[in-house]
Parts: C-alpha cells; sequence; structure tokens
C-alpha cells in the first residue's frame, strides 16, 4: 500500500480509536467494540481483557443480521439499535452507516438514557469516518498480499492443519 | 471479503460449512477443534436446538500465527442444514470468504445434496456473489457406510465446477483437514 494512502488509513483508524475511547469514557461503560456485519472484531476501547472476544462479535453480528430480518417481517428497514438488559450487566449494540456494529456493555454505573444519547453522537461521528475509511479499504484491497506473504502462509497452514 | 485490518495487522476470514442437515458439518468442526493445538484455536460455540441439531450455527476461531508482520485469523463456522432453517443459513453466509460443502454419501440422501447445493447457488446469488469465485471445495462424507453413491456419481450431480474433493469419514477424521487446507489457501492467494 502506497505510504500516503497508509497514512491516511491509520488518521482515520487512530480517530474511530479516540472516538470510541470517548465514548467509553463519557458513559463509563466497561467496554465499546466495533464489529463488521461479517462478525469479525475491527476495534475496541475499555476494557474487554476477560471478554471472549471472537464470540462475542460472532454473536453481535448474528444478533443484528437476525433480528434485520424480523424487521423485514413487519415491513422495517431495519431495527437499528439492539438493548439486552442484564441485571449486572447490560448490552446497547447500533448499526452505523448501514455497515458496522458498535456495541456498548455497560453495568448499572451508567443509564440506558445516557449511553443512546452518548452513541448516537459518536455514530454521527464515526458516519463520516467510515466512508472515508472503506473507500480506502477497497481501493488498496488487492496488492495487500504478496507472493511472499502467501507461501509463507500456506507452510503455516500446513502444519496447522496436519 | 476477508477484513484486512491494517491498523491491527490482522486478517480474518471467514470459512463455512454448508450441506445437507446431519451430512456430518458439525462433526468435521468438532475435530479440527479435537485436532487443532488449543493455543490456535479459541472456544468451540454451538447455538443448538433441544435435540442437537444446529439452529443457528457452530463457530470456531483458528489463528494461523503471525505471518508478515500479520495475524490471520479463521472463523470457521457450519450452517444449519435442515431445509426450514434457510434464513439463519443465509445469515451466516454473509461475507463468506470460502466454502466446504459436506455431501452425504447415503444412498437416501442423493436428492437432498443436489437441493443444497441449489440452495447455495441461490442464497449467494441473493448476496450478489457468483458462486464460481469463491473458493470451494466438497467433501463426501459418510464413506464408511454400506449403502452409500459411487464417488463419480457424486462428482457428476455436484460437482460440475470441477473443485477440490475429497472422500470423509469425519467421525474418524478422515478427509477433515484437506479441504479445509485447500480452501484456506484459496481464500488467502485471493487476497494478492
Amino acid at each position: 500500500m502506497p505510504d500516503d494512502r497508509e497514512a491516511s488509513f491509520e488518521r482515520e483508524f487512530q480517530a474511530i480509536k479516540e472516538s470510541l475511547e470517548e465514548l467509553c469514557r463519557e458513559t463509563k461503560a466497561v467496554s465499546v467494540l466495533l464489529i463488521d456485519k461479517a462478525g469479525q472484531l475491527i476495534t475496541s476501547a475499555g476494557n474487554v481483557s476477560s471478554l471472549d472476544i471472537p464470540s462475542f462479535a460472532t454473536l453481535s453480528a448474528a444478533d443484528f443480521a437476525a433480528t434485520s430480518n424480523l424487521a423485514d417481517l413487519i415491513g422495517e428497514h431495519d431495527f437499528s439499535t439492539l438493548f439486552h438488559q442484564g441485571v449486572q450487566k447490560s448490552i446497547y449494540v447500533s448499526l452505523i452507516a448501514d455497515k458496522v456494529i458498535l456495541a456498548v456493555i455497560f453495568t448499572r454505573e451508567t443509564t440506558l438514557g445516557l449511553v443512546r444519547i452518548k452513541v448516537k453522537k459518536t455514530a454521527e461521528k464515526l458516519s463520516g469516518l467510515f466512508e472515508k475509511i472503506f473507500e480506502v479499504l477497497e481501493s488498496e484491497y488487492s496488492g495487500a498480499v504478496d507472493d511472499d506473504f502467501i507461501s509463507e502462509a500456506e507452510t503455516e497452514l500446513d502444519s496447522l492443519f496436519e | 471479503m476477508a477484513l484486512i485490518n491494517y491498523s491491527s495487522k490482522e486478517i480474518n476470514c471467514k470459512i463455512v460449512y454448508y450441506g445437507p442437515g446431519l451430512g456430518g458439518k458439525t462433526t468435521n468442526i468438532k475435530y479440527i477443534y479435537s485436532k487443532v493445538n488449543p493455543e490456535n484455536r479459541g472456544k468451540l460455540m454451538s447455538l443448538d436446538t433441544e435435540l442437537d441439531r444446529t439452529l443457528f450455527f457452530d463457530f470456531l476461531p483458528v489463528d494461523l500465527g503471525t505471518v508478515k508482520g500479520f495475524s490471520v485469523h479463521f472463523h470457521l463456522y457450519t450452517v444449519p442444514g435442515q431445509v426450514y432453517y434457510n434464513a439463519s443459513r443465509k445469515l451466516i453466509l454473509k461475507g463468506v470468504d470460502g466454502l466446504i460443502f459436506v455431501a452425504d454419501s447415503q444412498i437416501e440422501r442423493f436428492e437432498d445434496n443436489i437441493d443444497s447445493m441449489e440452495n447455495l447457488n441461490d442464497n449467494l446469488i441473493e448476496y450478489n456473489k457468483k458462486f464460481e469465485e469463491i473458493p470451494l471445495a466438497i467433501q463426501y462424507n459418510k464413506r464408511d457406510l454400506p449403502n452409500i453413491v459411487s464417488l463419480n456419481e457424486l462428482e457428476d450431480a455436484l460437482n460440475p465446477r470441477g473443485v477440490f474433493f475429497c472422500e470423509g469419514v469425519a467421525c474418524e477424521g478422515v478427509g477433515v483437514f484437506e479441504p479445509l487446507k485447500e480452501v484456506s489457501k484459496r481464500v488467502l492467494r485471493k487476497l494478492r
């Protein structure tokens, strides 16, 4: 990837990360995760050390996909937010720029109302950034991996799946 | 498409096991779970019905390790095979990078295999994905059973693309890693 494009990508990515950290701080959330619709984590903020991230990301995406289809069945385009209330912890999930899932895990230290307002603010900020980042991702997608990478990865695959 | 995260230097690829109900998709993934070094895999997650049939999906993350500075992850999913679970099957195909079709070799399941392959094609069309462009391998499972269709017949019916195939006895691990390796390599080559 050319250096200037990489620098631009890094800049947008850093801005996203900072927005998530700000959201996490302002809502006193345990953690904030950004997940793509296929169930892969993009980035996170806050404390995720005790969280099984791959499972969380996968289930959040599946959850969203399932409820989108439910929405469709009753003639809605999408449910743009989901809320799962627990005794100690709750999860607030929101769709951003129609492409990315933002999940906030929070405790009783904060309120749903505050999370909702702050997520809305963050979502607006992130939407613009995402448009730029997806442009970079799509245009630089090919060529990111060279022949050396492939041959090294294939050797690793052979030993992993023996 | 596989997600390359340049900032955290990660590559994530999604591989989906597809095929008719009770064909052995979950058995494949459970065998992989049991054999891959625990350091290289996460938790096996199954969303089952009470009758032990896959309701939504099974999920197993596998880490390839770090290659040229990028950490490479494969996310393996199975879809529920039963015909009436098509809605959730379709959801799992979202963002798929590679496919392993697990066919049931038993004579009485011959038609079910064909239906499932057609269903896969239909579901991909809905995502505007071209079937031919997605790396695919076929495992003809349950080759140890007595009442099975010949390999030639299965090939004629299910593999007009001439993709990689192998015979499998998934519960014993026969033919489990070959298609996974093949598809994983082709998914990575597509990143070029």
